[in-house]
């Protein structure tokens, strides 16, 4: 298998290796967009392809890519080439002398190491865990017991009961309006609801409310509204016509 | 007998050495001025005097056991004549001797630390790390933080085992990285002969 002849099919470029290799010298194809690993990859399937392997191809082919890889990275960092790039000839041995001095000077101060190792490399010592430090000692400004302990007595002491009023409701029984709208029933024939449970709570209110309906189950009142949410007006019924309810409501009853 | 300290009446200063060498005894690792004014309770100066005596007495040729100033401390070691009959029992600090790239890898972080691999490879022009792992489990060097930006390699500096192992006070005691030839001159008229060659 003659490598430069290997076939790519890759994104960036389509043909020959050679060709590839040819046009990325000459700048033309740009490395950043060429995807090795798919080279490396159609290598290896044409190699699977044979049953015996090329080593002569394998070497070339390794040659090629890494070169190819190199030049990649080259490319694909070009601030670390501008670096020294941008020398000039001059200023390049220059920085090439820097360097090579400071490698010089710490190659000799290795040196110096080496000697001063083999001078004193006999030298024994007690060696073992870094000795127990002292522990931080953390100073506080005299304390007086007295003042901690009323300190922990005041928050020992029992808190307050928390009130749990609120959450208890109290109704009053129904009978107690029962009561009341009776006996204001027997001093006027008529009274106005809203104006008798005003300043009550709301909870007495529906309750008294319910007194009401109570009253008129028991057809001893009648009540009557002009329009939603208008006074509710509430009305003694007559005996008469209580009574006469009371036969009606028995014969319903009866006859069901 | 040779009474080292040779003093007959109770002397404090006598008594702080027999302080200070306590100390020193228990320690495992050099005890600076500092920390044992704090720990006898005495005055800077008065430790030094105390030390003076006692480096008198512990000297090498004298005792078996040398005080010496290493590592920013002072601390106890064998004296060199008993280093044979150590050696025959204890391993030596550095048994096997330091390779190059670890005697250079060694100077670069003893002379530019606290820094980086990339920073020891720039200048050795190889990679570094092999010779830092090794530094580093001998107990020579450390880490010590991490470089600003980005990444954030970890930085080296040598350790007071390092110093002590090279018999240093400090790392002051290294020589000066001016004195040790590296001539930049010298190194630029080869490269431009080199140059000049290649153009012709």
């Amino acid at each position: 298998m003659i490598v430069r002849e290997l076939e790519l099919d890759l994104d960036a470029f389509e043909g020959p290796f050679d060709l590839l290799l040819t046009l990325v010298l000459k700048e033309e194809v740009d490395l950043a967009d060429v995807d090795v690993a798919g080279i490396v990859v159609r290598f290896v399937e044409r190699l699977a392809e044979r049953e015996k392997l090329d080593l002569d191809a394998c070497g070339e082919f390794l040659v090629l890519v890494a070169a190819l890889l190199e030049l990649k990275a080259r490319g694909l960092f070009e601030d670390e080439a501008a670096e020294l790039a941008d020398l000039g000839p001059e200023e390049a041995a220059e920085e090439l002398a820097r360097r090579l001095a400071e490698y010089r000077r710490m190659k000799e101060a290795a040196g110096w190491l080496a000697e001063r190792l083999a001078a004193e490399g006999d030298r024994f010592f007690r060696l073992g865990p870094a000795p127990l430090a002292p522990a931080l000692e953390r100073r506080l400004a005299p304390q007086d017991p007295e003042a901690l302990a009323n300190v922990v007595r005041l928050l020992a002491a029992e808190p307050p009961a928390v009130s749990l009023a609120h959450m208890a409701l109290r109704f009053p029984p129904v009978a107690q309006f029962l009561e009341r709208f009776r006996a204001l029933l027997s001093r006027r024939s008529r009274f106005d609801f809203d104006t008798e449970i005003d300043g009550l709570s709301r909870a007495e209110q529906a309750i008294a409310f319910l007194a009401l309906l109570e009253l008129r189950r028991a057809n001893q009142i009648s009540i009557s509204q002009a329009a939603p949410f208008a006074p509710i007006r509430v009305s003694r019924v007559e005996q008469e016509s209580a009574a006469v309810n009371e036969r009606t409501h028995a014969w319903n009853v009866r006859s069901a | 007998m040779e009474r080292p300290l040779r003093l007959v009446t109770a002397n404090p200063l006598d008594q702080l050495a027999r302080t200070l060498e306590a100390l020193l005894v228990v320690a495992s690792a050099p005890l600076p001025v500092e920390e044992l004014a704090a720990a006898a309770d005495d005055e800077r100066e008065r430790i030094e005097l105390a030390l003076g005596l006692l480096a008198e007495r512990y000297h090498e040729g004298r005792s078996g056991i040398v005080l010496e100033a290493v590592a920013g401390g002072w601390a106890f070691r064998a004296s060199r004549e008993a280093s044979e009959a150590c050696g025959r029992l204890f391993e030596r600090p550095v048994q096997r001797g330091l390779s190059q790239a670890a005697l250079e890898t060694l100077a670069i972080v003893a002379y530019l630390g606290p820094c980086t691999r990339p920073e020891i490879a720039r200048i050795r022009g190889v990679a570094a790390d092999s010779a830092v792992a090794g530094l580093v489990e001998r107990g020579l060097i450390t880490e010590s933080g991490r470089d600003d930006g980005t990444g954030g390699a970890v930085r080296y500096r040598t350790t007071p085992m390092f110093e002590r192992v090279f018999g240093l006070e400090s790392l002051s005691q290294l020589p000066r990285l001016d004195d040790l030839p590296g001539d930049v001159d010298d190194l630029r008229e080869r490269l431009h002969a080199v140059a000049e060659q290649r153009s012709a």
